[in-house]
């Protein structure tokens, strides 16, 4: 057997390094990775040294801070979430049958993409909602707290290798057209058109810092919180629950819940399920 | 109900419903330890592999949501399309990119296990027909857990139980009989004082 000691001690070593990082970075850059859930965080930079070809998170420490476009890629690497369009398709059709309809009663609708990474969901969502003829009435505001992720985004660009699958959870989802006529394939991408971009408004928002900016009829969040510690989760329940209007409903991914949010009772399933709520008081 | 002591963590990919349903199907009720279960699969099933599970098992078989409890005596199945985390002592999902082109992948709960619960995890790697597993369960060693593999001759498909062999982290290597017996011993209760 070999010895739990030495592991032990290495691993209050990284635990130091670790905790300096952070305490760095917001110093220097202020953006706060102290909330996030340690498990995938540690994951995530020990992926950021891989890319930045450091051996310790010390050094890692030393290129973040020296190097500017270092800082980029890592808050990128620490906050992308690798996504799908039309991710779990039975939330996509029932936003379509269920969702669309409560929608189409408001003169107006604004929703708010929290997290959207590089934009697989938000493109969906533009999708559902123009084949539903709900898009024009309708502007997104797509956030994320990576300015390299959102520039992704704005592209539109999704490898045509996931195609195959993206197309699949479309169909699944309830998409009533040829899914090809949403893009144009340049080199080995789908490029989005223009149209689905059109009342997207896509800006950097940080959920641990910044407040609520609008009211809203629809907030998604999907898989964001779940690299969120309980502190920092209890601090975007309650910017969202700020930032909903009357009735407004929130969807989460489907392996969260508003349950220990703080807000449960605030909140009524609109399908227990697929996690959405829906705003009651 | 209390944190659990001992924390079984389980991996395998090609032929793993069947041997995970077979260990499943010898626990006793009053197994106290935690099981979690990381099985490859593809992303867009139903939660039917949860069902097939459940049907085999006398303890509670769910596919958790994140950050939920630990409790002894709960099977804990990563949903398909995530990875399962260990974190104190609650479960933990990650959608991250998959780890050896698998998520969930038995590296992520193997290592995350290691971390939280150290000389009380035990790591199981069954078949698989990849090298998913193999370094997770060095972890779990290391950190002083025990670690045990499926006889690569009884598995399904040997590659997993063969890497985990290869990298010299397995504790025992033993056949799912015998991965049954020890399991139900690890499960016992503490005598109470």
């Amino acid at each position: 057997m070999s010895t739990p000691g030495r592991e032990e001690d290495l691993e209050a070593l990284q635990s130091l390094e670790l905790e300096l990082l952070l305490t760095a970075v917001l110093r220097r850059y202020g953006y706060d990775f102290s909330h996030y859930a340690p498990a995938s965080l540690l994951r995530r930079v020990q992926r950021a040294m891989q890319e930045e070809r450091v051996r310790t998170i010390s050094a890692l420490q030393e290129r973040l801070l020296h190097d500017p476009d270092a800082l980029r890629r890592f808050v990128s690497v620490l906050s992308v979430h690798v996504t799908a369009m039309f991710r779990d398709p039975p939330f996509y059709r029932f936003l379509r049958t269920h969702v669309v309809p409560i929608l189409r009663t408001y003169p107006f609708v604004r929703i708010w993409h929290a997290g959207c990474s590089t934009g697989e969901e938000v493109y969906s969502v533009a999708i559902l909602l123009q084949e539903e003829g709900l898009y024009d009435r309708c502007r997104i505001y797509a956030t994320d707290i990576s300015d390299d992720l959102l520039a992704r985004a704005k592209k539109g660009l999704v490898p045509l290798s996931d195609m195959r699958d993206f197309t699949a959870n479309y169909l699944q989802s309830g998409g009533t057209q040829d899914f090809s006529r949403y893009y144009t394939a340049y080199f080995n991408h789908a490029v989005f058109h223009e149209s689905l971009r059109r009342n997207v408004v896509f800006s950097q928002h940080n959920l641990a810092i910044d407040r609520s900016f609008n009211e809203f009829q629809l907030i998604l969040c999907r898989n964001v919180m779940i690299y969120f510690d309980q502190e920092l989760r209890r601090r975007v329940h309650g910017l969202f629950y700020e930032s909903l209007s009357r009735f407004g409903m929130l969807a989460l991914g489907i392996r969260e819940s508003v349950q220990f949010s703080g807000y449960d009772d605030r909140y009524a399933a609109v399908d227990a399920d697929l996690r959405i709520y829906r705003r009651i008081k | 109900m209390t944190t659990p002591r001992t924390l079984v963590a389980i991996g395998a990919s090609l032929g793993g419903l069947r041997a995970v349903s077979m260990l499943l199907s010898a626990l006793p009720g009053d197994f106290a330890a935690a099981l979690l279960v990381a099985q490859h699969r593809r992303a867009d099933v139903d939660s039917s592999l949860v069902q097939l599970l459940a049907q085999r098992c006398v303890l509670p078989v769910l596919e958790p949501d994140d950050k939920t409890s630990l409790l002894g005596g709960h099977v804990y199945v990563a949903p398909a399309g995530y990875h399962l985390l260990v974190e104190g002592s609650t479960v933990a999902l990650s959608i991250d990119e998959p780890v050896n082109f698998a998520r969930p992948s038995i590296d992520v709960l193997f290592e995350t296990a290691a971390r939280a619960y150290r000389q009380s995890a035990v790591g199981i790697l069954l078949t698989g027909s990849s090298e998913d597993g193999a370094q997770g369960l060095g972890a779990i060693r290391r950190y002083g857990g025990r670690t045990i593999v499926q006889d690569p001759d009884e598995a399904e498909s040997p590659v997993a139980p063969r890497a985990a062999l290869r990298l010299g982290v397995a504790d025992r290597t033993l056949n799912l009989a015998e991965i049954a017996d020890l399991l139900v011993q690890l499960g016992r209760r503490p005598p109470a004082r």
